[in-house]
């Protein structure tokens, strides 16, 4: 009569078969996550170790003796920090300019009426439609004949505008409550008042999901600031590391280092902003 | 604040809630009419330059400048040739060779990387301690730039130095300089770095589908199976349907990792449409050639999300 | 087969003890009513039933077979879920239709029971929608019916009407309670709204805080209260409750409180004495105060409430204590802010034990 045990049993057969579950699922993502995490772990171990040790076979996977001073080395002799310096300039620079000019275009879409109005919309919405790649040939003689060669209005000027930002920040806009346009109106608000003391308030959110966009976009631009820059004092971070990487040829460990230097902001700002990436990232997706 | 705003008030938009009010200390309806058109296109007006100046009229320069071969020594003028120079250049075996890589690379990143991208989201959407780790790892990679993960990857593949030939993954000749291997090998770099955005965006989606459909789904006999193929995925629909297509887009504007791992070679296995145009436009400073291929850039990405969107969301439930 | 057995079931979450020892027998075809506030455990306890959380310990028996190991799937249950749970992107028919699906049921036999659970359910001009086309009513309608086409032994509810209005809810209560009549199923039904419970239940059991308080016919649960969380919970307007000590007022024992003072029948106070209860909560429903020129509160109302067929006064005690008398509006309205006399019937006095919060019954 094994099989008509009593209840203790029956409870203890399902908590040893879930703890099996339990521990099959840990592990299976605890490999992926290894797998997934390694190529970032082995770059920070290899921006500590020195260049015969990164070559050593077997290697190494944990610095026993960290080499801190190729950080500075990158920062310094590979000019990691003017690097950092100019994308963080470029940066911004479109960040602001982005979420301004959408802001503007946004508030006129949602709460303006005016001739052409679906008609500019299409426009706006057309700019989606254009890959950047395919201006490229045109905006160079335009950057080069303004004389804005290796120059930041060069690197920024072409993107201070965006569609899809107009489009997320009109989507915001217009969520907001008709009662409270008419309290506004009620209080004398004019339209930049309201602007800039209900609307952009209420449409923080967006706002963040915006900004989080631009920047990333902004700042893992590559294309363009490889054709508008030849000079190290106006190249950003993305070109930079290709530059330091053909000058430390004998120093893998530097490069790594400037990876590292490179990649930092973005895992700093992702930390603080998941929820607006997610936001900024998936409003695409939301809309049916 | 400008002359045109003046005094303009929000009412304008809803005409009826204004009209019976008298109030003397406001302008006419007209002339406040007037100042809310004006105030729509001056805010309008910073983008529209910006678009104007670096899109559109770039975008329809490249139609013009494929019409004139662009002399080989600058200085000289600008030859007019029709659409000789379309014909040649569309016809030649580097265009459509680079067409083929370029589609070749999105058969390679698009499916695997929205798999896995999946397939991390469902593992990681479970009600475990310390999920939550996981997650921040499996979306770790959208903190890396294109330029970043091809000097990771670069540095792994490489013959000397690298941990790939070490753990035995040792083609001759090297992993990328491989006409067979390179662009797999570029493929496996662009899904590594995509992953956590394609992660995060599938997650998002599992989100959005409440608990209790899976757990009704449950009750109603549906083992893990038939949960994922009839609930999950048609109702995840419309974020694959979105991932495939922007997928699709960002194949073709594929560029840094070529930049940085294989300059479009060996034997221009890597030379995809993108850095195609780059080189004609840098290094062979052949403005018109590099126009016509901007052009076929533009229609093949503008076709394929057009094919995309009539064949494919179809197949999408929008829930409605 | 659908008798349904919860043995000293346990749920954690972490720290939080969402069920804590509940013991809970379902007879077959019964319908009974799990009722408490919101987060005192209902809804985990359901979950426990289906197989969707397991027990932290404890088993749960379903028919006659122990089910803690068996999947939600094979445990002969149905559930209706408070958002319905309805698949967006299948029609009503395959919505209908899943759980024969997954069993792999021959489609001319699927077709019949869609067809039957559609009549049933007054579905059947709406078979070919999308549940976003559908009112909150049918919506509902569909979940009845993708739970009752597979003729479950017990049918699990979990708040099903909290989502539709009013009026819609009153008629759906009944057409439940039909259906469950004509099924011969036992159904085990959560809700917070102790009118659904009244209405519907065989029996209700009223949980708090993760434990069972009382399980009885609603009738009995009304009339006797097993503690003073019950007595406050059920009735609407709720019981008026007085906290004091016994003292005797010339030979009659009564409970003496802030405001005021009631006597007790000598079968109350003896078992009241005999308890030992230092201290005393005296709970009379609304319906049970009368006007009286020597009732023992004295009392101003404050407020008349008119609610067409019947008044509620809500009146201030000498110490400020609310009181609530229920009055027919067959009698003239009274003025508000007058004084007043109130009576309390004595046969329908509810003692409790202030410390153990305990009902003291008369020996
Ligand atoms: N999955 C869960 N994780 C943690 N706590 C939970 C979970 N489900 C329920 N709880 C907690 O258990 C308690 C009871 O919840 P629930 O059974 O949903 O209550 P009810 O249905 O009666 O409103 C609440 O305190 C709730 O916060
Ligand atoms: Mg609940």
């Amino acid at each position: 009569m094994a099989a008509e045990l009593p209840r203790p049993s029956s409870a203890g057969r399902t908590r040893a078969r879930h703890l099996t579950g339990l521990a099959a699922r840990y592990l299976l993502l605890t490999v992926l996550a290894i797998i997934v995490i390694f190529p970032l772990y082995i770059t920070i171990v290899n921006s500590l170790l020195t260049p015969g040790q990164i070559a050593a076979r077997p290697p190494k996977f944990f610095p026993l003796h960290p080499q801190w001073d190729t950080y500075s080395r990158a920062w310094d002799v590979g000019h990691m920090s003017r690097y950092l310096v100019n994308s963080a300039i470029v940066t911004a620079f479109i960040t602001v300019g982005q979420v301004v000019t959408a802001t503007l275009a946004a508030y006129a879409f949602a709460f303006l009426e005016f001739p052409f109005k679906r008609t500019l919309f299409v426009v706006f919405l057309a700019t989606l439609m254009v890959p950047f790649e395919v201006t490229i040939i045109t905006n160079l003689t335009t950057v080069t004949s303004l004389g804005w060669y290796d120059s930041y209005q060069g690197l920024a000027v072409p993107f201070l505008a965006t569609g899809f930002g107009a489009f997320l920040l009109r989507q915001a806009f217009l969520q907001v409550p008709r009662d409270l346009q008419d309290a506004a109106e009620l209080d004398g608000y004019g339209h930049w008042r309201f602007m800039l003391r209900v609307a952009v308030p209420l449409a923080r959110p967006a706002m963040a999901a915006l900004s989080v966009f631009a920047f990333l976009g902004a700042w893992n631009q590559y294309l363009w600031p490889l054709l508008v820059t030849k000079d190290d004092r106006y190249r950003t971070v993305q070109i930079g590391l290709k530059q330091l990487r053909a000058t430390s040829i004998d120093q893998v460990n530097v490069t790594f280092a400037g990876v590292m230097i490179a990649a930092l902001p973005l895992v700093i700002l992702l930390l603080f902003f998941q929820k607006q990436l997610v936001r900024g990232l998936t409003a695409g997706a939301v809309k049916g | 604040m400008s002359t045109i705003d003046g005094g303009a008030t929000l009412g304008e938009t809803r005409s009826s809630a204004v009209v019976g009010v008298e109030e003397p200390k406001r302008p006419p309806r007209s002339r406040r009419r007037m100042r809310e058109i004006g105030l729509a296109y001056l805010l309008l007006l910073p983008s529209l330059v910006i678009f104007g100046v670096f899109i559109f009229y770039p975008f329809l320069r490249n139609f013009y400048l494929g019409f004139y071969r662009t002399p080989p020594f600058p200085g000289l003028p600008m030859r007019y040739v029709g659409f000789d120079q379309y014909r040649d250049v569309l016809t030649s075996t580097d265009f459509l060779d680079s067409v083929k890589t370029t589609v070749l690379f999105m058969i390679m990143t698009v499916p695997a990387g929205i798999a896995l991208g999946l397939g991390l989201a469902v593992l990681a959407h479970q009600r475990l301690k310390g999920i939550g780790v996981y997650r921040t790892i499996f979306s770790s990679t959208v903190a890396t730039s294109v330029a970043v993960a091809s000097v990771i990857f670069g540095t792994l593949f490489n013959p000397v130095v690298g941990l790939l030939p070490w753990l035995g993954v040792n083609p001759r000749p090297p992993i990328l300089d491989n006409p067979q291997w390179a662009l797999p090998a570029v493929a496996l770099v662009t899904i590594w770095q995509t992953l956590g955005l394609t992660f995060i965006l599938m997650s998002s989606g599992l989100q959005a589908i409440p608990d209790e459909i899976h757990e009704a789904a449950r009750v109603d006999g549906a083992g893990a199976g038939t949960r994922f193929w009839k609930i999950t995925i048609p109702l995840l629909s419309p974020t694959i349907f979105f991932a495939v297509v922007i997928g699709g887009i960002f194949a073709f504007q594929t560029f840094g990792q070529i930049d940085l791992l294989t300059q479009g070679g060996p034997l221009k296995k890597t030379n995809v449409l993108t850095y195609f145009v780059y080189r004609t436009l840098r290094t062979e400073n052949n403005d018109g050639k590099a126009a016509v291929l901007a052009v076929a850039l533009f229609t093949i990405t503008m076709t394929l999300t057009l094919v995309q969107m009539r064949f494919l969301e179809r197949r999408v439930h929008y829930g409605r | 087969m659908g008798r349904v057995v919860l043995d000293h079931v346990t749920k954690k979450f972490d720290e939080v003890v969402a069920v804590d020892d509940l013991s809970l027998e379902i007879e077959d075809r019964e319908f009974l009513v799990l009722l408490g506030p919101s987060g005192c455990g209902k809804s985990t306890a359901l979950r426990v039933i289906a197989g969707l959380e397991d027990p932290t310990s404890g088993t749960v028996t379903i028919g006659d077979r122990v089910v803690n190991d068996v999947e939600p799937k094979d445990r002969d249950i149905a559930m209706v879920f408070q958002s319905y749970a309805l698949y967006p992107h299948m029609s009503v028919r395959k919505n209908i239709e899943f759980p024969l699906r997954t069993r792999h049921v021959e489609p001319a036999d699927r077709q019949i029971a869609v067809n039957e659970a559609a009549v049933a359910l007054g579905l059947v001009g709406l078979l070919n929608r999308k549940p976003a086309q559908l009112s909150g009513g049918q919506r509902q309608r569909v979940a009845l019916a993708r739970a009752i086409v597979r003729r479950p032994a017990v049918f699990l509810m979990d708040e099903p009407l909290s989502n539709l209005d009013a009026q819609l809810r009153i008629q759906t209560r009944a057409e439940l309670i039909e259906l469950q009549r004509n099924l011969q199923t036992t159904v085990v039904y959560v809700t917070h709204d102790q009118v659904e419970a009244m209405t519907m239940g065989h029996r209700i059991a009223i949980m708090n805080d993760g434990v069972l308080q009382q399980v009885g016919p609603p009738q009995s649960v009304y009339e006797r209260p097993a503690n003073l969380f019950v007595a406050r919970f059920i009735g609407n307007p709720p019981m008026n409750t007085m906290e004091g000590r016994v003292v005797d007022r010339e030979g009659v024992r009564a409970v003496e409180f802030e405001g005021g003072c009631l006597p007790l029948d000598p079968a109350h106070a003896a078992a009241a004495e005999a308890s030992g209860a230092k201290s005393l909560v005296v709970g009379v429903r609304p319906e049970h105060l009368a006007f009286s020129d020597d009732g023992a509160l004295h009392a101003v109302i404050t407020v008349v409430e008119s609610l067409g067929h019947e008044r509620h006064l809500i009146c201030r005690l000498t110490d400020g204590q609310m009181i609530i008398v229920r009055q027919g509006s067959d009698v003239p309205r009274p003025a508000e802010g007058t004084a007043v006399r109130l009576a309390a019937d004595p046969m329908h006095l509810h003692v409790f034990d202030a410390v153990t919060e305990r009902r003291i019954d008369p020996r």
